[in-house]
Protein backbone atom coordinates (compact mmCIF):
# COMPACT_ATOMS: atom_id res chain seq x y z
CA UNK A 1 0.00 0.00 0.00
CA UNK A 2 3.01 2.42 0.41
CA UNK A 3 4.28 3.03 -2.49
CA UNK A 4 3.40 6.80 -2.38
CA UNK A 5 6.76 7.42 -0.64
CA UNK A 6 6.64 10.59 -2.19
CA UNK A 7 3.65 11.13 -3.80
CA UNK A 8 2.16 12.86 -5.66
CA UNK A 9 2.98 16.54 -6.98
CA UNK A 10 1.49 19.15 -8.96
CA UNK A 11 3.44 22.09 -9.92
CA UNK A 12 2.27 25.47 -11.35
CA UNK A 13 -0.13 23.78 -14.60
CA UNK A 14 -2.13 25.60 -16.76
CA UNK A 15 -4.48 24.69 -18.69
CA UNK A 16 -6.16 26.52 -21.58
CA UNK A 17 -9.54 25.56 -23.06
CA UNK A 18 -9.98 27.50 -26.33
CA UNK A 19 -9.73 30.85 -25.76
CA UNK A 20 -10.51 30.12 -21.60
CA UNK A 21 -7.53 29.90 -19.31
CA UNK A 22 -8.86 27.35 -17.08
CA UNK A 23 -6.27 26.41 -14.80
CA UNK A 24 -3.70 29.40 -13.80
CA UNK A 25 -0.76 28.16 -12.21
CA UNK A 26 -2.19 25.66 -10.00
CA UNK A 27 0.25 23.34 -7.61
CA UNK A 28 -0.83 21.12 -5.11
CA UNK A 29 0.84 18.12 -2.95
CA UNK A 30 -0.25 15.04 -1.74
CA UNK A 31 1.16 12.14 0.85
CA UNK A 32 0.26 9.28 1.60
CA UNK A 33 -2.77 9.80 4.91
CA UNK A 34 -3.69 12.71 3.17
CA UNK A 35 -6.45 13.97 1.93
CA UNK A 36 -6.98 16.62 -0.60
CA UNK A 37 -10.41 18.15 -0.98
CA UNK A 38 -10.96 19.93 -4.04
CA UNK A 39 -14.01 22.57 -4.12
CA UNK A 40 -14.80 25.63 -5.99
CA UNK A 41 -18.29 26.67 -7.91
CA UNK A 42 -19.08 25.13 -11.46
CA UNK A 43 -17.00 25.86 -14.05
CA UNK A 44 -13.75 26.65 -12.32
CA UNK A 45 -11.80 23.81 -13.65
CA UNK A 46 -11.99 21.23 -10.79
CA UNK A 47 -12.80 17.96 -13.50
CA UNK A 48 -9.87 19.69 -15.88
CA UNK A 49 -7.77 19.40 -13.01
CA UNK A 50 -8.62 15.65 -11.86
CA UNK A 51 -7.97 14.68 -15.85
CA UNK A 52 -5.10 16.59 -15.52
CA UNK A 53 -3.70 14.62 -12.93
CA UNK A 54 -4.81 11.37 -14.04
CA UNK A 55 -2.22 12.13 -17.30
CA UNK A 56 -5.46 12.02 -19.23
CA UNK A 57 -4.95 15.84 -20.11
CA UNK A 58 -1.74 16.93 -21.02
CA UNK A 59 -1.42 21.10 -19.49
CA UNK A 60 0.32 23.67 -21.39
CA UNK A 61 2.26 24.68 -18.75
CA UNK A 62 3.65 22.91 -15.86
CA UNK A 63 4.00 19.14 -14.38
CA UNK A 64 2.40 16.16 -12.74
CA UNK A 65 4.84 14.13 -10.70
CA UNK A 66 4.44 10.71 -9.35
CA UNK A 67 7.15 9.69 -6.66
CA UNK A 68 9.11 12.63 -7.73
CA UNK A 69 9.04 11.46 -11.67
CA UNK A 70 7.03 12.99 -14.36
CA UNK A 71 4.14 10.67 -15.04
CA UNK A 72 4.81 10.53 -18.15
CA UNK A 73 7.96 8.68 -17.77
CA UNK A 74 6.41 5.99 -15.19
CA UNK A 75 2.85 5.39 -16.92
CA UNK A 76 2.51 2.22 -16.02
CA UNK A 77 3.29 2.19 -12.28
CA UNK A 78 1.25 5.74 -12.23
CA UNK A 79 -1.55 3.88 -13.31
CA UNK A 80 -1.23 0.57 -11.54
CA UNK A 81 -1.67 2.78 -7.99
CA UNK A 82 -4.25 5.22 -9.17
CA UNK A 83 -8.10 4.57 -9.24
CA UNK A 84 -9.91 6.84 -10.92
CA UNK A 85 -14.00 8.10 -10.76
CA UNK A 86 -15.47 10.26 -13.20
CA UNK A 87 -18.59 11.99 -12.50
CA UNK A 88 -20.03 9.94 -14.43
CA UNK A 89 -20.17 5.95 -13.17
CA UNK A 90 -18.55 4.69 -16.33
CA UNK A 91 -20.52 1.53 -16.24
CA UNK A 92 -21.22 -0.61 -19.61
CA UNK A 93 -25.02 -0.73 -19.37
CA UNK A 94 -25.34 -4.08 -20.99
CA UNK A 95 -22.63 -6.16 -18.43
CA UNK A 96 -23.92 -6.97 -15.00
CA UNK A 97 -22.35 -5.04 -12.10
CA UNK A 98 -19.57 -8.06 -11.31
CA UNK A 99 -19.01 -8.30 -15.10
CA UNK A 100 -18.12 -4.55 -15.14
CA UNK A 101 -16.06 -4.87 -12.04
CA UNK A 102 -14.31 -7.87 -13.78
CA UNK A 103 -13.16 -6.61 -16.63
CA UNK A 104 -12.11 -3.48 -15.68
CA UNK A 105 -9.99 -4.27 -12.49
CA UNK A 106 -8.88 -7.61 -14.39
CA UNK A 107 -6.88 -4.87 -15.97
CA UNK A 108 -4.62 -3.92 -13.39
CA UNK A 109 -4.68 -7.36 -11.21
CA UNK A 110 -5.96 -10.60 -11.03
CA UNK A 111 -8.93 -10.32 -9.45
CA UNK A 112 -11.39 -13.42 -8.11
CA UNK A 113 -14.87 -13.06 -8.07
CA UNK A 114 -15.14 -12.99 -4.32
CA UNK A 115 -12.98 -10.10 -4.01
CA UNK A 116 -14.73 -8.22 -6.54
CA UNK A 117 -18.25 -9.43 -4.61
CA UNK A 118 -16.50 -8.57 -1.25
CA UNK A 119 -16.36 -4.92 -2.58
CA UNK A 120 -19.61 -4.89 -4.08
CA UNK A 121 -20.40 -6.13 -0.70
CA UNK A 122 -18.63 -3.06 1.03
CA UNK A 123 -20.36 -0.69 -0.83
CA UNK A 124 -23.70 -2.04 -0.09
CA UNK A 125 -24.75 -3.41 -3.99
CA UNK A 126 -24.03 -6.73 -2.96
CA UNK A 127 -27.73 -7.97 -4.22
CA UNK A 128 -26.96 -6.49 -8.05
CA UNK A 129 -24.05 -8.54 -8.21
CA UNK A 130 -25.92 -10.04 -11.40
CA UNK A 131 -28.16 -7.35 -12.89
CA UNK A 132 -27.19 -5.72 -15.74
CA UNK A 133 -26.08 -2.11 -14.85
CA UNK A 134 -28.74 -0.80 -17.25
CA UNK A 135 -31.41 -1.88 -14.79
CA UNK A 136 -29.65 -0.28 -11.60
CA UNK A 137 -30.49 3.41 -10.37
CA UNK A 138 -27.83 6.08 -10.06
CA UNK A 139 -27.31 5.77 -6.57
CA UNK A 140 -26.73 2.13 -7.09
CA UNK A 141 -24.62 2.23 -10.02
CA UNK A 142 -22.35 5.34 -8.19
CA UNK A 143 -22.10 2.72 -5.94
CA UNK A 144 -20.50 -0.05 -8.20
CA UNK A 145 -18.76 2.79 -9.16
CA UNK A 146 -16.97 3.18 -5.77
CA UNK A 147 -16.60 -0.80 -5.68
CA UNK A 148 -14.22 -0.95 -8.72
CA UNK A 149 -12.16 1.85 -7.08
CA UNK A 150 -12.02 -0.57 -3.66
CA UNK A 151 -11.40 -2.89 -6.05
CA UNK A 152 -8.33 -1.94 -7.55
CA UNK A 153 -6.67 -2.15 -4.47
CA UNK A 154 -4.86 1.37 -5.15
CA UNK A 155 -3.14 3.61 -3.35
CA UNK A 156 -4.01 7.20 -4.87
CA UNK A 157 -8.00 7.74 -5.27
CA UNK A 158 -9.02 10.48 -7.91
CA UNK A 159 -12.75 10.88 -7.15
CA UNK A 160 -14.68 13.12 -9.06
CA UNK A 161 -17.68 14.11 -7.12
CA UNK A 162 -18.36 10.94 -5.12
CA UNK A 163 -20.98 11.62 -3.40
CA UNK A 164 -23.62 12.65 -6.46
CA UNK A 165 -26.89 10.28 -6.08
CA UNK A 166 -26.08 9.07 -3.05
CA UNK A 167 -28.78 9.35 -0.27
CA UNK A 168 -27.88 9.77 3.63
CA UNK A 169 -26.44 6.43 4.20
CA UNK A 170 -24.60 5.94 1.19
CA UNK A 171 -22.63 9.67 2.10
CA UNK A 172 -22.17 8.42 5.07
CA UNK A 173 -20.51 5.23 3.73
CA UNK A 174 -18.61 6.75 1.14
CA UNK A 175 -17.15 9.39 3.89
CA UNK A 176 -15.90 5.98 5.45
CA UNK A 177 -14.79 4.59 3.05
CA UNK A 178 -12.35 7.40 2.47
CA UNK A 179 -11.83 7.18 5.87
CA UNK A 180 -10.64 3.55 5.92
CA UNK A 181 -8.39 4.27 3.00
CA UNK A 182 -6.57 7.02 4.26
CA UNK A 183 -6.33 5.82 7.50
CA UNK A 184 -4.44 2.68 6.14
CA UNK A 185 -2.08 4.65 4.09
CA UNK A 186 -3.57 5.41 1.39
CA UNK A 187 -4.48 9.19 -0.49
CA UNK A 188 -7.50 10.06 -1.84
CA UNK A 189 -7.97 13.47 -4.13
CA UNK A 190 -11.95 14.17 -3.89
CA UNK A 191 -13.50 17.02 -5.81
CA UNK A 192 -16.95 17.77 -4.01
CA UNK A 193 -18.51 21.35 -3.82
CA UNK A 194 -20.08 20.90 -0.37
CA UNK A 195 -17.73 20.34 3.09
CA UNK A 196 -16.67 16.65 3.69
CA UNK A 197 -16.81 15.41 7.31
CA UNK A 198 -14.16 13.07 7.63
CA UNK A 199 -11.65 12.82 10.17
CA UNK A 200 -8.65 12.36 8.74
CA UNK A 201 -5.40 14.37 7.93
CA UNK A 202 -7.36 16.65 5.19
CA UNK A 203 -6.46 20.05 3.22
CA UNK A 204 -8.52 21.85 1.29
CA UNK A 205 -7.96 23.67 -2.60
CA UNK A 206 -10.44 26.28 -3.69
CA UNK A 207 -10.72 26.65 -6.54
CA UNK A 208 -12.54 29.92 -6.84
CA UNK A 209 -11.95 32.73 -8.77
CA UNK B 1 -0.22 -10.26 -9.43
CA UNK B 2 0.32 -8.13 -12.21
CA UNK B 3 -1.54 -9.27 -15.41
CA UNK B 4 0.59 -9.56 -18.57
CA UNK B 5 -0.19 -8.22 -21.99
CA UNK B 6 -1.08 -11.20 -23.29
CA UNK B 7 -3.79 -11.62 -20.44
CA UNK B 8 -4.69 -7.72 -20.83
CA UNK B 9 -5.29 -8.32 -24.30
CA UNK B 10 -7.54 -11.41 -24.10
CA UNK B 11 -9.39 -9.69 -21.34
CA UNK B 12 -10.13 -6.98 -23.65
CA UNK B 13 -11.02 -9.07 -26.48
CA UNK B 14 -13.64 -10.66 -24.45
CA UNK B 15 -15.08 -8.15 -23.13
CA UNK B 16 -16.10 -6.75 -25.93
CA UNK B 17 -17.19 -10.01 -27.76
CA UNK B 18 -19.60 -10.29 -24.95
CA UNK B 19 -20.87 -6.84 -25.33
CA UNK B 20 -21.30 -7.81 -28.80
CA UNK B 21 -23.46 -10.74 -28.11
CA UNK B 22 -24.94 -8.94 -25.41
CA UNK B 23 -27.03 -6.86 -28.24
CA UNK B 24 -27.51 -9.15 -31.30
CA UNK B 25 -29.47 -6.51 -33.24
CA UNK B 26 -26.42 -4.25 -33.43
CA UNK B 27 -24.34 -7.40 -34.48
CA UNK B 28 -26.54 -8.60 -36.82
CA UNK B 29 -27.22 -5.21 -38.67
CA UNK B 30 -24.28 -5.09 -40.97
CA UNK B 31 -24.76 -8.36 -42.27
CA UNK B 32 -28.24 -8.03 -42.74
CA UNK B 33 -27.50 -4.73 -44.82
CA UNK B 34 -24.74 -6.79 -46.65
CA UNK B 35 -27.34 -9.54 -47.69
CA UNK B 36 -29.46 -6.92 -48.82
CA UNK B 37 -27.86 -4.61 -50.48
CA UNK B 38 -26.40 -7.59 -53.01
CA UNK B 39 -29.89 -8.70 -53.73
CA UNK B 40 -30.45 -5.54 -54.98
CA UNK B 41 -28.20 -5.56 -57.19
CA UNK B 42 -29.56 -8.35 -59.26
CA UNK B 43 -33.85 -7.12 -59.13
CA UNK B 44 -32.63 -3.85 -60.14
CA UNK B 45 -30.23 -4.75 -63.43
CA UNK B 46 -31.77 -6.64 -66.10
CA UNK B 47 -31.76 -10.57 -65.71
CA UNK B 48 -28.74 -11.09 -67.50
CA UNK B 49 -26.94 -13.77 -66.09
CA UNK B 50 -23.58 -12.76 -67.75
CA UNK B 51 -23.77 -8.63 -66.91
CA UNK B 52 -24.24 -9.89 -63.22
CA UNK B 53 -21.64 -12.33 -62.72
CA UNK B 54 -18.82 -9.84 -64.86
CA UNK B 55 -20.18 -6.95 -62.09
CA UNK B 56 -20.29 -9.52 -59.14
CA UNK B 57 -16.72 -9.25 -57.35
CA UNK B 58 -17.32 -5.30 -57.66
CA UNK B 59 -20.62 -5.55 -56.23
CA UNK B 60 -19.47 -7.96 -53.37
CA UNK B 61 -16.60 -5.78 -52.57
CA UNK B 62 -18.14 -2.22 -52.45
CA UNK B 63 -21.01 -4.29 -50.12
CA UNK B 64 -18.51 -5.34 -48.07
CA UNK B 65 -17.32 -2.00 -47.56
CA UNK B 66 -20.10 0.01 -46.86
CA UNK B 67 -21.45 -2.77 -44.15
CA UNK B 68 -18.08 -2.82 -42.41
CA UNK B 69 -18.30 1.27 -42.39
CA UNK B 70 -21.89 0.82 -40.35
CA UNK B 71 -20.46 -0.60 -37.21
CA UNK B 72 -16.77 0.83 -37.08
CA UNK B 73 -18.59 4.35 -35.44
CA UNK B 74 -19.10 2.67 -32.59
CA UNK B 75 -15.47 0.97 -32.53
CA UNK B 76 -14.69 3.57 -29.34
CA UNK B 77 -17.81 6.15 -29.40
CA UNK B 78 -19.73 4.00 -26.71
CA UNK B 79 -17.13 3.56 -24.67
CA UNK B 80 -16.15 7.40 -25.03
CA UNK B 81 -19.76 8.01 -24.38
CA UNK B 82 -20.36 6.16 -21.03
CA UNK B 83 -16.78 7.15 -19.69
CA UNK B 84 -15.11 3.53 -19.78
CA UNK B 85 -13.13 4.14 -22.26
CA UNK B 86 -11.00 6.39 -19.44
CA UNK B 87 -11.33 4.03 -17.42
CA UNK B 88 -9.56 1.52 -20.15
CA UNK B 89 -7.15 4.22 -20.99
CA UNK B 90 -5.98 4.33 -17.13
CA UNK B 91 -5.99 0.65 -16.59
CA UNK B 92 -2.29 0.41 -16.43
CA UNK B 93 -2.12 -1.90 -19.98
CA UNK B 94 -1.40 1.11 -22.43
CA UNK B 95 -3.56 2.49 -25.25
CA UNK B 96 -2.06 0.53 -27.80
CA UNK B 97 -3.18 -2.34 -26.10
CA UNK B 98 -6.56 -1.66 -25.71
CA UNK B 99 -7.05 -0.33 -29.49
CA UNK B 100 -5.13 -3.25 -30.45
CA UNK B 101 -7.79 -5.73 -28.67
CA UNK B 102 -11.16 -3.37 -29.57
CA UNK B 103 -10.35 -3.28 -32.98
CA UNK B 104 -8.98 -6.87 -33.48
CA UNK B 105 -12.33 -7.99 -31.28
CA UNK B 106 -14.42 -6.01 -34.05
CA UNK B 107 -13.00 -7.35 -37.04
CA UNK B 108 -14.14 -10.79 -35.55
CA UNK B 109 -17.46 -10.19 -35.09
CA UNK B 110 -17.92 -7.78 -38.58
CA UNK B 111 -15.22 -9.23 -40.70
CA UNK B 112 -15.28 -12.91 -40.24
CA UNK B 113 -19.05 -13.01 -39.91
CA UNK B 114 -18.74 -11.61 -43.33
CA UNK B 115 -16.89 -13.76 -44.88
CA UNK B 116 -18.84 -16.73 -43.53
CA UNK B 117 -21.61 -15.55 -44.88
CA UNK B 118 -20.10 -14.45 -48.56
CA UNK B 119 -20.30 -17.66 -50.23
CA UNK B 120 -24.04 -17.31 -49.78
CA UNK B 121 -24.08 -14.32 -51.55
CA UNK B 122 -21.74 -14.91 -54.05
CA UNK B 123 -23.82 -18.38 -54.79
CA UNK B 124 -26.87 -15.45 -55.33
CA UNK B 125 -24.71 -13.46 -58.09
CA UNK B 126 -23.66 -15.89 -59.90
CA UNK B 127 -19.83 -16.82 -58.73
CA UNK B 128 -18.53 -20.29 -59.10
CA UNK B 129 -17.26 -22.32 -56.42
CA UNK B 130 -14.00 -22.31 -57.80
CA UNK B 131 -13.64 -19.24 -56.82
CA UNK B 132 -15.10 -18.98 -53.82
CA UNK B 133 -11.48 -19.46 -52.00
CA UNK B 134 -10.01 -16.62 -53.54
CA UNK B 135 -13.11 -14.73 -52.64
CA UNK B 136 -12.91 -15.44 -49.09
CA UNK B 137 -9.51 -14.94 -48.36
CA UNK B 138 -9.44 -11.57 -50.06
CA UNK B 139 -11.79 -10.31 -47.96
CA UNK B 140 -10.62 -11.92 -45.14
CA UNK B 141 -7.36 -9.69 -45.87
CA UNK B 142 -9.61 -6.85 -46.76
CA UNK B 143 -12.35 -6.74 -43.77
CA UNK B 144 -9.17 -6.62 -41.44
CA UNK B 145 -7.05 -4.21 -42.97
CA UNK B 146 -10.35 -1.87 -43.23
CA UNK B 147 -10.84 -2.62 -39.41
CA UNK B 148 -7.70 -1.00 -39.02
CA UNK B 149 -7.74 1.64 -41.13
CA UNK B 150 -11.48 1.95 -39.70
CA UNK B 151 -9.52 2.50 -36.09
CA UNK B 152 -7.88 5.40 -36.98
CA UNK B 153 -10.82 7.26 -38.35
CA UNK B 154 -13.04 5.79 -35.32
CA UNK B 155 -10.28 7.66 -33.10
CA UNK B 156 -9.85 10.70 -34.99
CA UNK B 157 -13.82 11.27 -34.80
CA UNK B 158 -14.66 9.81 -31.53
CA UNK B 159 -15.44 13.10 -30.04
CA UNK B 160 -17.46 14.67 -32.65
CA UNK B 161 -21.38 14.32 -31.93
CA UNK B 162 -21.90 13.37 -35.76
CA UNK B 163 -18.64 11.54 -36.85
CA UNK B 164 -20.13 9.12 -38.72
CA UNK B 165 -20.44 10.75 -41.93
CA UNK B 166 -16.79 12.21 -41.90
CA UNK B 167 -15.34 8.78 -40.76
CA UNK B 168 -16.67 7.14 -44.08
CA UNK B 169 -14.84 10.49 -45.90
CA UNK B 170 -11.78 9.87 -43.85
CA UNK B 171 -12.06 5.26 -44.78
CA UNK B 172 -13.32 5.23 -47.70
CA UNK B 173 -10.49 7.13 -49.89
CA UNK B 174 -7.98 5.07 -47.94
CA UNK B 175 -10.15 1.55 -48.73
CA UNK B 176 -10.02 1.89 -52.73
CA UNK B 177 -6.46 -0.07 -53.14
CA UNK B 178 -8.46 -2.62 -51.10
CA UNK B 179 -11.61 -2.60 -53.37
CA UNK B 180 -9.24 -2.42 -56.55
CA UNK B 181 -7.22 -5.54 -56.02
CA UNK B 182 -9.52 -7.53 -53.88
CA UNK B 183 -12.62 -7.39 -56.32
CA UNK B 184 -9.55 -7.87 -59.15
CA UNK B 185 -8.18 -10.67 -57.01
CA UNK B 186 -12.22 -12.27 -57.47
CA UNK B 187 -12.28 -10.98 -60.69
CA UNK B 188 -9.56 -13.14 -61.64
CA UNK B 189 -10.33 -16.26 -60.36
CA UNK B 190 -13.70 -16.24 -62.13
CA UNK B 191 -11.80 -15.54 -65.49
CA UNK B 192 -9.45 -18.41 -64.16
CA UNK B 193 -6.16 -16.76 -63.82
CA UNK B 194 -4.13 -16.47 -61.25
CA UNK B 195 -5.22 -14.10 -58.49
CA UNK B 196 -1.96 -14.45 -56.07
CA UNK B 197 -0.27 -11.25 -57.30
CA UNK B 198 -3.79 -9.31 -56.19
CA UNK B 199 -4.04 -11.69 -52.84
CA UNK B 200 -0.20 -10.44 -52.15
CA UNK B 201 -0.72 -7.47 -52.48
CA UNK B 202 -3.57 -7.37 -50.27
CA UNK B 203 -1.78 -9.44 -47.93
CA UNK B 204 1.06 -6.77 -48.14
CA UNK B 205 -1.34 -3.55 -47.43
CA UNK B 206 -2.51 -5.74 -44.36
CA UNK B 207 0.27 -6.23 -42.93
CA UNK B 208 1.36 -2.92 -43.71
CA UNK B 209 -1.74 -1.18 -41.47
CA UNK B 210 -1.80 -4.13 -38.69
CA UNK B 211 2.16 -2.76 -37.71
CA UNK B 212 1.40 1.05 -37.74
CA UNK B 213 -2.84 1.47 -37.86
CA UNK B 214 -2.63 0.54 -33.83
CA UNK B 215 0.27 3.69 -33.15
CA UNK B 216 -1.86 6.02 -35.60
CA UNK B 217 -5.29 5.16 -33.85
CA UNK B 218 -3.46 4.92 -30.67
CA UNK B 219 -2.02 8.70 -30.94
CA UNK B 220 -5.63 9.54 -32.20
CA UNK B 221 -7.13 8.54 -29.76
CA UNK B 222 -5.28 9.78 -27.08
CA UNK B 223 -6.00 13.43 -28.77
CA UNK B 224 -9.78 13.14 -28.76
CA UNK B 225 -9.90 11.90 -25.12
CA UNK B 226 -8.07 15.38 -24.21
Amino acid sequence: MNTAAEGLGVDGVHVWRGDRHVLKGVSLSLRPRQLLHISGPNGTGKTTLLRVVCGLLRPEQGRVSWLGKPIASVRSEYQAALAYASHEPALKADLTALENLHFAVGLKHRATADELRGSLERTGVAACADLPARVLSAGQRRRVAMARVLAMRASLWLLDEPFTNLDAAGTDLMSSLLQSHVERGGAALVVAHHDLDIDVDMRRLDLGP
Amino acid sequence: MNVGTFEAFTLVVRRELCLSFRRPDQLLQPLVFFLIVTTLFPLGLSLQLSLLRDMAPGVLWVAALLSSLLSLDALFKSDADDGTLEQLALSGQGLTLIVVAKTFAHWLVTGVALVLVSPVVATALGIPGSAFATMMLSLGLGTLTLSWLGAIGAGLTVGLRRGNVLLSLIVLPLAMPLLIFGAGATDRALSGVSPLGALYFLAALCVFTCTLAPFAATAALRISLE
